[in-house]
């Protein structure tokens, strides 16, 4: 168990596969050209046809896109998503074999306030993924992450859909699809709707820049004091904005094109966040958290090699945006650390990003709340189920009693943890200043309580809330304002919800 | 300029608490680390009044500061336990008989019992031997599979009711980090449980007391109590794969404290799949110990030396299981597989 040998001898042997002269795997006819795996070569055509149907083959086996249904795909200009606005182009062309039959979208959120970009560069990126747009030939949006301060609250609140049957839903999806359709496979342009009123997708789009709405965020960003943190809550904002564009304009798929390296990459730095509760939700092929808009990530079959030997072979565009963990050291962020282990590890272990792909299909979300009204009990940031309410041994609750101790004595004798009081004087100077030093600053509402674990640490990494967007902070009220009545009207409930602190040990 | 203890504001600090980072002095860090293992103890009800509980003593670390802390705290508490030391001797010569020696003044120290039961009296092998016939590699599957069992055989000798490790923090979120590169799904399932399930009759729950506590915390406490413990690595471990997700939790820890912690509860919130298929606890047919297997892997690890095929236990083999108990031979072709790796 403690050594690498032991049930990884077959990871660790290499094949030797030197000679250009082996042929495809495939069609063994052809030389090949590229070496995806030891023992799996590929000449282009075959490469090609297996990426195509590796795509296909995912939205096909999960039957999650019904046909005519307006699909959004985020696009971050970065090689796997382009990659998937490719794959989109070519189904949808009149080409392709079996047509796919969904109607995308293009979106592109602007990061450049948070990276402290000028304007001008700002504007250049987008001019670049406007023209990588315009070929593509779909409606799109490109819009800016200050659009985040202007999002109504109920973002935050799931948009609950009657989900019967799915497969039996697709069926009766495609049928009535083909009688209402009956020539859907004329031709494609003239199926996509380019007169689609959308106001962002006119070439005005840099004066959408509210220059005040970005010093705002960019105050909210220097509030946050860690790289880890900043990147969960851009991740958080960034969602937000997708799925309320989404919602805006009118789709209903929200198509993320996220790879199995990424996505490896992004399990492992998830647990080290704790968001062990979630990591279905976060990996998985479908992420339903949202309600009426369910987010797919059609490229978790392909490892970020075969994407990036797609791109070159087919001379797929991409725009190369700097990220918030560019030009950063590996201990910059967890997630930048993670990154690099898998990476490294990969390089030696070549099956570490399959097995830990693997590891995420055998998860699945945890519902710790089904009872109660379920609504109130997600998570106010990430929008998953609140985990923070289990039992009294737990992770969590070990952080909160090492808190509790090591803070002023006079706190912790209200504690009922144990009869002891260590030889020290119980009244001090500086308990009055310490007990209002931690009620940060004044904010009177106590919104950890409507945050996930991780999202937690990630608040606790900032030193003020106060420049959270408003739609956060008043949904948040609402929160507390609901779960004050609560309080007041406890006792003439009728629930069977029992604490879980039931457990007494009789030691 | 010195800084207070931010907790009795009256002494000198003398630490920053890895966990918290909050500045303690001695006598107050003593009392938080001894008040948060009680907590846990509390909390998860590990014991009950008037039980006989075994400290798994190896002379480490981890292990001292729990049969100090253990003591400690039935003192304070009354928890009404009777504690016994319980070490396992794996027959290393230059690593294990020294650190028995360090559990043996421990014993003297701390006035518990002491019971010590060696691989070569349960099976008939030091590691010493084993080495020599495995080689340098795969031994570790041997000791560790060996120790195990040995720990629960010798509870059994002593007639307890629970035996205690003392794995920390680091240790278990190491181990979640490990199951999920090794994609080992079941273990991953089970390895943050602080005690583990009294399955059926015969087998001795085992808990992990320390398993909040912070590695780094374990050697603050052990170093200002000075307490007396071994510090070497095993000459056998080369360690390697355990090594990057221990390197890789070291980077974690020391780019946000925390991240430990969030591991740990990372792992105590996962929720595997229905669907997924989980092995299901049995005994081995032949000592009767858990097994989800027909043989318990200690067995097959000790048909395999005594037989002279060292790998039989290395790897998956299920399929021989059936021959090994009818104590037929194997066939030329098996055999040649599973002969020790010539260098």
């Amino acid at each position: 168990m403690c050594q690498v040998d032991e049930d990884y001898d077959s990871l660790l042997e290499r094949h030797v596969v030197a000679s250009d002269t082996k042929k495809c795997n495939k069609c063994k006819e052809t030389t090949a050209a590229l070496i995806l795996k030891p023992g799996e070569t590929f000449c282009r055509c075959c490469f090609k046809d297996h990426f195509v149907h590796k795509f296909r083959a995912m939205l096909g086996k999960n039957r999650i896109i019904f046909p005519g249904e307006k699909v959004l795909l985020a696009v971050s200009g970065g090689s796997s998503s382009c990659a998937m606005l490719n794959q989109v182009q070519q189904g949808l062309s009149q080409k392709a074999h079996k047509k796919l039959r969904f109607k995308p979208g293009i979106v592109y959120i602007d990061e450049g306030c948070v990276l402290g970009q000028s304007l001008e560069e700002r504007q250049k990126t987008m001019a670049q993924i406007q023209s990588l747009f315009k070929r593509a030939g779909f409606p799109y949006h490109i819009i800016p992450l200050e659009m985040v301060l202007n999002l109504p609250s109920s973002v935050l609140e799931p948009v609950h859909v009657a989900t019967d049957d799915p497969a039996g839903n697709y069926k009766v999806a495609v049928d009535h699809f083909m009688q209402t359709n009956p020539g859907h496979f004329l031709d494609s342009n003239t199926q996509v709707d380019q007169s689609e009123p959308s106001l962002l997708t006119d070439g005005t789009v840099p004066q959408l820049i509210d220059e005040a709405q970005t010093q705002i965020l960019q105050e909210l960003f220097s509030m946050v004091k860690t790289l880890t943190a900043k990147e969960d809550l851009l991740h958080t904002l960034r969602r937000h904005v997708l799925v309320s564009t989404a919602r805006a304009e009118g789709y209903s798929k929200l198509m993320l094109g996220e790879n199995c390296t990424r996505l490896a990459v992004k399990l492992l730095a998830n647990i080290a966040m704790g968001r062990g509760a979630q990591l279905a939700v976060d990996t998985a092929f479908s992420d339903p958290r949202y309600g009426d808009i369910v987010a797919v990530r059609p490229m978790r079959d392909y490892t970020a090699k075969e994407i990036s030997l797609y791109n070159y072979m087919c001379n797929v565009p991409s725009v190369f945006i700097p990220s918030l963990e560019t030009k950063t050291t590996d201990k910059s962020s967890i997630q930048r650390l993670t990154e690099s282990f898998v990476v490294k590890l990969q390089g030696d272990f070549p099956s570490t990003v399959s097995t830990i792909y693997r590891t995420s299909e055998k998860l699945q979300t945890a519902n710790f709340t089904e009872d109660i009204a379920t609504v109130s009990l997600k998570c106010l940031l990430c929008m998953c189920t609140l985990e923070t309410t289990l039992g009294e041994t737990s992770a969590f609750q070990a952080t909160l009693i090492s808190e509790q101790l090591s803070q002023h004595i006079c706190r912790i004798t209200n504690l009922a943890i144990g009869s002891h009081v260590p030889s020290h004087s119980l009244l001090c100077i500086n308990c009055c200043l310490l007990f209002f030093s931690c009620s940060r600053g004044g904010d009177s509402m106590n919104l950890e309580s409507f945050l996930c674990y991780s999202c937690q640490q990630t608040v606790k990494d900032m030193t003020s809330v106060k420049f959270l967007p408003q739609y956060i902070m008043s949904e948040a009220q609402r929160r507390n304002r609901r779960s004050q009545m609560r309080h007041e009207i406890s006792e003439f409930l009728l629930n069977e919800d029992q604490d879980s602190t039931s457990i007494k040990a009789e030691s | 300029m010195p800084v207070q203890c931010s907790r009795c504001a009256e002494q000198r600090a003398v630490l920053k608490r890895p966990k918290t980072s909050q500045s303690l002095c001695k006598d107050c860090f003593f009392w938080v680390f001894e008040e948060e293992v009680h907590h846990t103890i509390v909390s998860a009800g590990l014991f009950k009044a008037g039980e006989t509980v075994a400290i798994g003593a190896s002379g480490g670390k981890d292990s001292t500061v729990l049969a100090h802390v253990m003591k400690v705290l039935n003192e304070r508490y009354q928890y009404g336990l009777h504690l016994i030391l319980l070490s396992v001797d794996e027959g290393i010569t230059g690593y294990r008989d020294d650190s028995l020696e360090t559990v043996k003044r421990n014993q003297q120290q701390y006035d518990l019992p002491l019971k010590i039961v060696s691989y070569e009296e349960l099976y008939g092998w030091t590691m010493d031997a084993i080495v020599k016939q495995v080689g340098m590699k795969n031994n570790c599957t041997f000791c560790g599979v060996f120790r195990r069992q040995a720990l629960d055989r010798g509870a059994k000798l002593l007639n307890v009711d629970k035996i205690c490790t003392g794995h920390n923090a680091d240790d278990l979120a190491e181990t979640v980090l490990m199951n999920v590169l090794r994609g080992d799904i079941a273990r991953l399932r089970r390895c943050t449980a602080i005690s583990t399930s009294s399955g059926g009759e015969g087998v001795l729950p085992r808990c992990k007391p320390l398993k909040y506590a912070y590695e780094k915390e374990i050697v603050l406490y052990a170093y200002f109590k000075k307490l007396d413990y071994f510090s070497t690595e095993c000459i056998y471990s080369p360690n390697a794969y355990r090594g990057h997700a221990r390197a890789f939790l070291k980077d974690l820890e020391s780019v946000r404290p925390s991240a430990i912690m969030a591991v740990l509860h990372s792992g105590e919130n996962l929720s595997v799949k229905e669907s997924v298929k989980m092995p299901v606890q049995g005994t081995c047919s032949r000592c009767g110990y858990i097994s989800s297997q027909t043989l318990c892997k200690a067995c097959v690890l000790l048909e395999g030396l005594n037989r002279g095929l060292p790998r039989l236990g290395i790897g998956k083999h299920h399929r021989l299981h059936g021959k090994l108990l009818s104590q037929q031979p194997l066939t030329e072709a098996e055999e040649r597989k599973l002969k020790a790796v010539d260098f």
